[in-house]
């Protein structure tokens, strides 16, 4: 019980502060979970959100559910995905309930236009970590340039390739050039 | 049908068909909006600058703002837990098969294709917050002035922090907390 006390308030307080999309999770969760708690290593983080990104639902849930599992089981999942929804869920029914114009304040778009400019820096910093774990060799980084090139400059286009068909042909590639590199030898 | 099972089954299909992340919710919102009337489209636009500027996905926000209109603080908590539900059984078989087939040679071999991918995603999400953070794209091709490109507010308390996380070896929470003030008092948004 204590433990799924510790994972729901884990990612409660990851939750209160998760602004900025379900990446933008990345660096709180390596900051409580990785470094602090030793629950999860970095290798599984971009594992999990790999996946979220290729399977149903809002990203920063799955990988909820994912750490909440591997913690303590289907009631682990349970106490990290609860976590994570309590907070935003009460900001928006405070809101709802007497701020209809909350987004349009003045001090709220200067503080958030303050808080962009930290999570591009937390991102940045996020990528720079994981660089060296996840591309290890020239096969590896093309897989990280084509997907890149597609998903922040695909606009140009005519058709929008969905992230999940990414995800999936860079997992196909994976098998295809470990798989070639063993018939070589 | 009974408002409560309809709030359910709605928002149960948006987490369900919803693949990659908060955005992708969107078209069933729209839908969602026409076919039950439970918010406007101008509710929509107006989540998704709430959802810029509080915790949590558009989804999330979406559906218990949703609830709430619907059928009060229950409603907004159900339609929230409707919508992660898919999610959460979803990643529980996913996790199950994960853990059985961990050290097969194709799973590890997909894994070394996936973990690129995940930082792309990840540098691309990052360069879209830069877009609207640190560089203003639609005043430079105003006048294609290059001093206008850049945000250099932005810019400059981008290197602070940058520097300042090398050396303090704080929490990212204090990092925001500090950015949120720094902007209200420099006017980051200009208003």
């Amino acid at each position: 019980m204590k433990e799924l006390l510790e994972l729901y308030f884990a990612f409660l307080r990851i939750g209160a502060v998760n602004f900025g999309g379900g990446y933008a999770m990345l660096p709180l969760l390596e900051e409580d979970l990785v470094k602090k708690k030793g629950w999860v290593t970095t290798d599984d983080l971009m594992d999990y959100f790999a996946i979220g990104q290729c399977t149903p639902g809002i990203i920063a849930l799955n990988v909820s559910t994912f750490i909440g599992n591997k913690k303590k089981g289907i009631a682990g999942a349970v106490a990290a995905t609860t976590g994570f929804l309590t907070c935003p869920v009460i900001f928006i029914l405070v809101i709802a309930m007497c701020l209809t114009n909350f987004a349009d304040l003045p001090i709220v778009q200067n503080a958030f236009a303050g808080i962009r400019v930290c999570v591009c820096v937390l991102i940045l910093e996020a990528v720079m970590r994981l660089w060296k774990k996840a591309i290890v060799d020239k096969p590896a980084f093309v897989i990280y340039a084509v997907i890149f090139l597609l998903m922040a400059f695909g606009g140009v286009l005519p058709v929008k390739v969905p992230a999940a068909v990414l995800v999936v042909a860079a997992g196909i590639a994976g098998i295809l050039i470990r798989g070639h590199r063993e018939a070589v030898k | 049908m009974n408002k409560w099972l309809l709030l359910f089954l709605e928002f149960f299909k948006t987490g369900l068909f919803s693949v990659g992340g908060g955005l992708a919710t969107l078209p069933f919102l729209y839908e969602i909006s026409d076919k039950t009337g439970w918010f406007s489209h101008a509710d929509i636009a107006d989540m998704i600058a709430i959802s810029e500027s509080t915790p949590g996905a558009i989804g999330i926000n979406m559906s218990t703002y949703a609830g709430y209109q619907t059928a009060g603080i229950l409603g907004g908590i159900e339609a929230s837990l409707a919508l992660a539900l898919p999610s959460f059984i979803v990643i529980l078989v996913v996790a199950a098969f994960l853990d059985r087939f961990k050290e097969n040679r194709y799973v590890e071999s997909a894994f070394y294709g996936l973990r690129p991918a995940s930082i792309a995603m990840i540098s691309a999400a990052g360069l879209n917050v830069v877009k609207i953070a640190i560089i203003n794209i639609p005043a430079f091709l105003e006048g294609y002035d290059l001093s206008k490109l850049i945000i250099w507010k932005g810019l400059i308390l981008a290197v602070v922090l940058f520097a300042a996380r090398r050396r303090l070896k704080l929490h990212p929470v204090f990092f925001i907390a500090v950015s949120a003030v720094i902007g209200i008092v420099f006017r980051f948004a200009g208003v």
